[in-house]
């Protein structure tokens, strides 16, 4: 056996971290750009895209992540289509943040009073003008806090593609324990390197809440 | 031909027919007043007139422009007529200007700074002028809903629609909202106000319709609709006051 120094643990913990946050920035950056895909067709005026946006997030919601790794890691398989594991953890991941970003800015949008649609209505606004310049600018400003916090989950949902195989954080940990022997150690380190991910991200979520908040009463 | 005209329009909310058969004429300057009990069917006929509520059956014509279901048609019924509700519904994100630019430079691409003026010019017309860079929420209801006004009139509208825009109001605010409808009254705009304001109405409207389970019950001068009531309904309804 090897000698591992504590220092040695920590550096190759921080080393796969590199790949935790990538994976969590594109899964939060693709995520975003189809969640509003998603939430236009949500909101829009055509039944069909309606539905659509409804089953997906209906799907997504109601299946585990892991069943959804899986099925992007395994599932393409079958048809011989070899996928690799961070490209099966991405996609996933995109899809499964569309999911819920889409629906918690979706209850941003319903969240503006019917009179404001009304009014831009009877002021002569087509439905495009309406969104962009009376519901958008409102409903955003609701949803910045929630959706801050919602980069928690990803952080925390990257984890799972361990078991596909993707070396991210998690599984540095259990390959660096297959070697020391030392599970609790590294998985301290583990836990605290997420912690020191996370931990900022909900303290800007609640402050961005406060601030939003006096911004929205007093201006 | 009449600036605005409702041809056995129909409307019904699942089973229940609010709106039977209604038919209105209304001139170019008059000042109609739409009085009845609550559910009798006033706001939504005012809501059909810009488009808000779809008929079912019937026609509205606003000087000449059909009311149609699609949005082109829609728009530009809706330029026409502008309309006033109970609750103001100012956009909370934009300053007292910009809620009365805003329409303007987005609807019909006018200029900033000729938004600006108009803006300026009908706020001062509502007299707040001095709060054009406040936001909705620093002003009380009153102010609110005059803002509310000058935001319909900077579209310059030929007819208003105010729905109940005086009931959301403290007492000691109604008053200033009323005088600034009473000179444009005087000024010859036409109006449309559903109201429960019977002293308002006998003073500043030329005819007051009494809308009674769907349909107009009794219409006429404001004298003769309060001094001499036809039906039971009407002299009930004026009785509970």
């Amino acid at each position: 056996m090897s000698d591992f120094s504590t220092w040695d643990i920590i550096r190759n913990l921080l080393l796969a971290a590199r790949w935790t946050v990538v994976l969590s920035l594109v899964s939060f950056i693709g995520g975003g750009v189809l969640g509003v895909i998603l939430l236009f067709l949500r909101i829009g005026k055509f039944a069909g895209a309606c539905a659509f946006a409804r089953y997906y997030v209906e799907l997504f919601q109601g299946t585990p992540l892991l069943m959804q790794l899986f099925l992007a890691f395994f599932g393409l398989g079958l048809f011989g289509i070899d996928v690799p594991a961070w490209l099966a953890a991405g996609l996933a991941l995109i899809f499964w943040s569309a999911a819920f970003l889409m629906e918690i800015w979706r209850g941003c949008v319903d969240a503006i009073a019917k009179g404001q649609w009304e009014a831009s209505a009877s002021l002569g606004m087509g439905y495009f003008q309406q969104i962009r310049y009376i519901i958008l600018p409102q409903a955003i400003r609701i949803a910045v806090p929630p959706t801050v916090g919602f980069s928690v989950q990803v952080v925390k949902g990257t984890a799972l593609t361990s078991i596909i195989g993707f070396v991210e954080l998690s599984k540095a940990g259990t390959i660096v324990t297959n070697a020391t022997f030392q599970p609790f150690t590294v998985y301290g380190f583990v836990a605290l390197i997420y912690f020191a991910l996370c931990w900022p991200l909900s303290k800007s979520a609640q402050v961005l809440e406060r601030k939003l908040n006096v911004a929205h009463r007093n201006h | 031909m009449s600036l605005i005209e409702i041809t056995e329009v129909r409307k019904a909310f699942g089973d229940n027919e609010v709106l039977k058969g209604i038919n209105l004429n209304v001139e170019p300057g008059e000042v109609i007043a739409i009085i009845g009990k609550s559910g009798s069917g006033k706001s939504t006929l005012l809501r059909c007139i810009n488009g808000l509520e779809t008929i079912n059956a019937g026609s509205i014509a606003v000087a000449g422009a059909q009311l149609l279901p699609d949005e082109l048609h829609l728009r530009a019924l809706r330029l026409k007529v502008g309309m006033i509700f109970q609750q103001f519904n100012l956009f909370p994100h934009l300053t007292v200007g910009g809620n009365v630019m805003v329409s303007q430079t987005v609807v019909k691409k006018t200029a900033k700074d000729q938004a600006e003026g108009m803006a300026r010019k009908m706020l001062d017309r509502v007299g707040l002028g001095h709060k054009f860079d406040a936001y909705p929420d620093e002003l009380s209801g009153g102010q609110q809903q005059r803002v509310a006004i000058a935001r319909a009139l900077a579209m310059e509208p030929i007819a208003l629609l105010c729905d109940e825009i005086t009931s959301a109001l403290d007492p000691e605010l109604v008053q200033e909202v009323l005088a600034v409808v009473r000179e444009l009254a005087a000024e010859g705009m036409t109006l449309i106000m559903v109201t429960h304001e019977m002293k308002f109405a006998r003073d500043v409207c030329s005819r007051v319709v009494f809308m009674h389970q769907g349909r107009v019950h009794e219409i006429g001068p404001p004298e003769e609709v309060f001094s001499n009531p036809q039906t039971a309904e009407l002299k009930q309804f004026l009785g509970m006051l």
